[in-house]
């Protein structure tokens, strides 16, 4: 059963109802995560002992950092899948989470300004982590540019997997640069092998965030797909019908 | 705490109110983007099947 659910996902039409479907309840399970993550992150949580209020930022900027590599890992994985298997599905979900997370790690970049300038005194240092996460951005727009280059999108879909393999590398140097390199970037507090040494009034509403970004992920990429699939069989009898229909 | 007081960010409200305010554009644009594309595409869809049936 399970298997022949994999099946049928794998089939774009049968994929674009199912995705239609799971979108509202992904958007709204995500819309109460945001506010009871924005209502402990900024009501409920005291003011950092050293920062003041400023720490804040960490509830936009953590997420946005973590989601930024997690999509690009979610890139490169479907990209390969799609470049072995040569599953349609796979290469859709890899091009259409290029943008969202190319604009989280823009946000990662910008709340860290935001974030520097109060604390540390400055906008922007080229230390290990702020460059390493520059050069991700880069990654992303690359991978945006390369498949805009290609008109056949199955072709396109191919160079864009390789080039996200690649820049798989940048991925460990994002993660571990704050403790390979000296840098005014502080070290890590909740993805470490010992106890968060965040307190847990911060780390509630830091996960609630979190979890927060991930399902916005979750129904924003399928929305892309959606218009992805679109796309591609825009030839096909069903997507005429249903463009017609509306 | 007041509002006022919550607001003012203990005098960061320059910097956490930027940055949750680019949070927010950015979300909303991910949300939006892909809602007018797929209008769009359904429109030019529709728009390119009825000019094929009416030139055959």
């Amino acid at each position: 059963m399970f298997n022949n659910f994999f099946h049928k996902l794998a089939s774009p039409k049968y994929f674009y109802r199912i995705a239609g479907a799971w979108i509202p309840w992904l958007a709204a399970t995500c819309l109460l995560l945001f506010l009871a993550g924005l209502y402990y992150g900024l009501v409920v949580a005291p003011p950092d002992y050293q920062q003041g209020e400023s720490y804040r930022i960490m509830f936009v900027h953590v997420p946005a950092a973590w989601m930024s590599m997690f999509i690009y890992m979610v890139m490169a994985v479907t990209g390969g899948i799609g470049l072995v298997w040569r599953m349609k599905l796979a290469e859709v979900i890899a091009i259409s989470s290029a943008p969202i997370g190319a604009s989280f790690t823009f946000l990662a970049l910008v709340t860290g300004s935001f974030w520097g300038r109060p604390m540390w005194g400055t906008w922007w240092v080229w230390d290990a982590r702020l460059t390493s996460e520059l050069i991700l951005l880069f990654l992303y727009l690359g991978v945006i540019a390369l498949h805009g280059a290609i008109e056949d999108r199955r072709n396109a879909a191919r160079a864009v997997a390789i080039l996200a393999l690649v820049g798989v590398i940048n991925i460990p140097i994002i993660h571990y640069s704050v403790e390979w390199w000296n840098t005014l970037h502080q070290g890590p507090t909740v993805t470490k092998f010992d106890k968060p040494s965040i307190h847990i009034s911060m780390l509630i509403p830091l996960l609630l965030m979190a979890l927060a970004f991930k399902l916005y992920y979750a129904f924003v990429v399928l929305m892309r797909a959606r218009c992805e699939v679109l796309e591609r069989e825009r030839s096909t009898g069903w997507v005429r019908e249903l463009a017609e229909a509306k | 705490m007041n509002l006022t007081e919550f607001l003012h960010m203990g005098g960061y409200a320059f910097y956490v109110w930027t940055s949750y305010g680019i949070a927010l554009l950015i979300l909303l644009a991910n949300v939006v983007l892909p809602l007018r594309q797929r209008r769009k595409l359904l429109t030019d869809i529709a728009r390119t099947a009825r000019r094929a049936r009416r030139e055959t």
